[in-house]
């Protein structure tokens, strides 16, 4: 399942994409929870048992402010998140 | 020499008029406001109400057309000036008219009905890059002013009521038509109007700071725009930045009206 | 100048809320529950409604739909009395109940909670049938795109409760600002001497300064509606490009009822959505039921609660 958490308003596009079966079975023991900065990540079991991880709630809406400091103005040229998610399940669509 | 800045925000439509000033020994020319006018187009088209103020601002200033070497425009609805010589965004005049009032300023922070934005400029006033949020109500003067509604305060009480406020109430909603529902039920939980006063402007703050951010912060700043008038968002801005000194100046919503009367006069010189 | 209508105090005697849907209720005469050997619940509390199922066996036996009231806890009971006062049946009668929604963790009575995401797949799989694979949720406060498998499982999903675009709330603005009831924006938006272009904002805060200036500029109601109609049907249309579009698409929620921003949405798609005659707005509330009957015919009914009203 690939999990959509973001939104669009009328400023653009902010979504962080999990693939669920990717991250189904991590290999390097949930690295992504520790590479947040914000520690915006947590795991969570699905509505199909699954024991994944998702963007925690309080972060859904605000996902263009709460990632500043990992983006090129932060003087970040590579995600911290998606660096440390070995399988390739996390995507950011901005 | 006159020139003439016209801004065509989403509400208002602000007129400046700008006079060169020779001062004996000076290495540059001075410049000084000669006379500003802000109005609401209210019924107007946005292009009429453009004439109509233009010409109060110059008989208030005696002066007739031909007086004025110039007129720029910017603003939203800048295209619509017909008369304009020539037309800049706002991040330009913004940029131009702040660093002419605070020259050690070097990010612009624009805060008005409608929109807000930061800018990074450079010493001459150049804007050397911008982050805006002009398409979602949430990041400017108007998620203010829905709320002082709801309020059933003006703007300026409501931010002056803020400021009597040092609790720190979070607001979930991001989008200023869900706030409302949040701000009722504020009021209906008999939460104090300074309160959510407060809470409603460190909103904002947040998001317009969150934009700033974007191009990063560099001493000095200064706010520009209509909300320079609520005290409350100032205090809760400069929280929410982290920095000691806002520059403010004296006639806000006018800096980019300034701004573009500067750019035309310079392009003559 | 935007006016936040809502907030203005009335100027005189009642205001009449435009935006005020009905809420409706069913039960399948044909058949008595008491008959039944599997009866489950889903209750799912919305920002906006709130919608109680019972399912008899697997099958839809009743269902009550209401406005959601100032608490979750409230509007499930109320939910589910809605459908004790036609039907007899009480939260005791049932084996299992599961809540979802905006409010599912606040459902007293519930055994157990699944997301609203889910449940609308799995409502959308059983009210279309199993080749459903694009479901459009368009509730009160927020729009889910979803795509899922024959199964009516989750297989990527995307949801929008940051802004009121493209939500129920947006349009129940415009109804008040154009002092049209909801009901009729629909019928009213085809009501046009030639289609208009889309209101250009997003924002509903900029889209009311724009359909107030529309008005000035001499667009009658109904091509003010049209246009707004369009946005709308423009903004969710973006959002399911992003999990893309497939051929077996179902609305849910109350937007369903709105032909105005169906039709408008199919004509962008180029695809048709699927017909039902079950309420679209109970999509959430009936996957919940259904869940509940698989959890009881694999686990057997849930213990009694003691919180049970």
């Amino acid at each position: 399942m690939i999990a959509n958490y973001g939104y669009k308003d009328g400023s653009g596009e902010y979504y962080i994409s999990i693939d669920t079966d990717k991250c189904i079975e991590c290999p390097v023991g949930r690295a992504c929870l520790a590479a947040c900065p914000k520690a915006m990540f947590e795991t969570l079991v699905d509505d199909y048992d699954d024991e994944v991880v998702c963007i925690k709630a309080q972060f859904r809406k605000s996902l263009a402010y709460d990632c500043v400091q990992c983006k090129p103005a932060g003087g970040h040229t590579r995600l911290p998140c998606t660096d440390a998610c070995a399988p390739g399940a996390i995507r950011h669509s901005w | 020499m006159i020139t003439a800045g016209i801004d065509m925000g989403s509400r208002t439509i602000k007129v400046v008029l700008l006079e060169d000033l020779k001062v004996e020994g000076a290495p540059q020319l001075n410049y000084a406001v000669r006379k500003a006018q802000i109005m609401f187009p209210g019924e107007l088209d946005q292009d009429q109400a453009a004439e109509r103020v233009y010409d109060d601002v110059l008989a208030a200033a005696g002066l007739k057309r031909e007086d004025v070497a110039a007129v720029y425009a910017t603003g939203a609805g800048r295209k619509q000036v017909k008369f304009a010589a020539d037309a800049v965004t706002e991040m330009t005049a913004g940029a131009r008219g702040a660093v002419f009032f605070f020259p050690s300023v070097r990010t612009v922070v624009d805060v008005g009905a409608e929109e807000g934005r930061g800018i990074k400029t450079d010493e001459a006033g150049k804007p050397t890059d911008f982050a805006g949020n002009e398409k979602c109500a949430a990041g400017a003067g108007s998620f203010a002013e829905a709320m002082s509604r709801a309020l059933q305060l003006s703007l300026q009480d409501f931010g002056e009521a803020s400021l009597k406020s040092d609790k720190t109430i979070p607001m979930n909603a991001q989008c200023t038509v869900f706030a409302e529902s949040e701000v009722v039920s504020l009021i209906h939980a008999s939460t104090p109007k300074e309160d959510i006063a407060k809470a409603v402007l460190d909103a904002v703050a947040s998001r317009v700071c969150a934009m700033v951010r974007r191009v990063g912060i560099e001493n000095d700043v200064a706010l520009i725009g209509g909300m320079v008038h609520n005290a409350g968002f100032v205090a809760s801005l400069k929280a929410a930045m982290g920095v000691d000194e806002l520059k403010l100046p004296e006639m806000p919503e006018y800096v980019s009206a300034v701004g573009c009367a500067l750019l035309a006069a310079e392009t003559r010189h | 100048m935007t006016e936040l209508s809502a907030f203005n105090a009335p100027s005189s005697g009642e205001k009449k809320e435009f935006w005020r849907w009905d809420e409706t209720a069913w039960v399948d005469e044909s058949r008595d529950w008491r008959s039944a050997k599997v009866l489950t619940c889903g209750i799912d509390v919305g920002s906006v409604s709130s919608q109680c199922v019972i399912c008899a066996d697997g099958e839809l036996y009743a269902y009550n739909s209401m406005r959601t009231g100032s608490n979750s806890p409230d509007s499930a009971t109320n939910a589910f009395a809605g459908v004790t006062a036609r039907t007899g049946l009480t939260v005791p009668d049932v084996q299992f109940v599961v809540g979802t929604g905006y409010g599912r963790v606040n459902v007293p009575f519930s055994h157990k909670a699944i997301t609203e995401i889910a449940c609308h797949a799995r409502g959308a799989n059983k009210m279309g049938g199993n080749s459903v694979r694009t479901i459009l949720d368009m509730g009160g406060q927020d729009c889910k795109a979803i795509h899922c498998d024959e199964k009516g499982k989750v297989t990527n999903f995307l949801m929008n409760d940051k802004c009121a675009a493209g939500t129920g709330r947006g349009m129940e603005v415009i109804s008040d600002l154009m002092q049209i009831p909801i009901a009729e924006l629909g019928q009213r938006s085809f009501e046009v001497d030639v289609e208009p272009e889309a209101v250009s904002s997003v924002c509903v805060v900029f889209a009311k300064s724009e359909a107030l200036a529309m008005l000035k500029a001499g667009y009658t109601k109904n091509k003010v509606v049209a246009a707004y109609c369009q946005a709308m049907a423009e903004r969710v249309v973006s959002l399911l490009g992003r999990i893309g579009v497939e051929e077996g698409f179902f609305i849910t929620g109350g937007i369903a009822k709105n032909p105005g921003v169906v039709k408008r949405i199919e004509r962008l798609l180029g695809i048709k959505a699927m017909e039902t005659k079950i309420d679209s707005q109970i999509a959430g509330a009936y996957g919940a039921a259904l869940f509940a009957h698989t959890l009881v015919l694999k686990q057997g009914a849930a213990k009694p609660l003691a919180a049970a009203a």
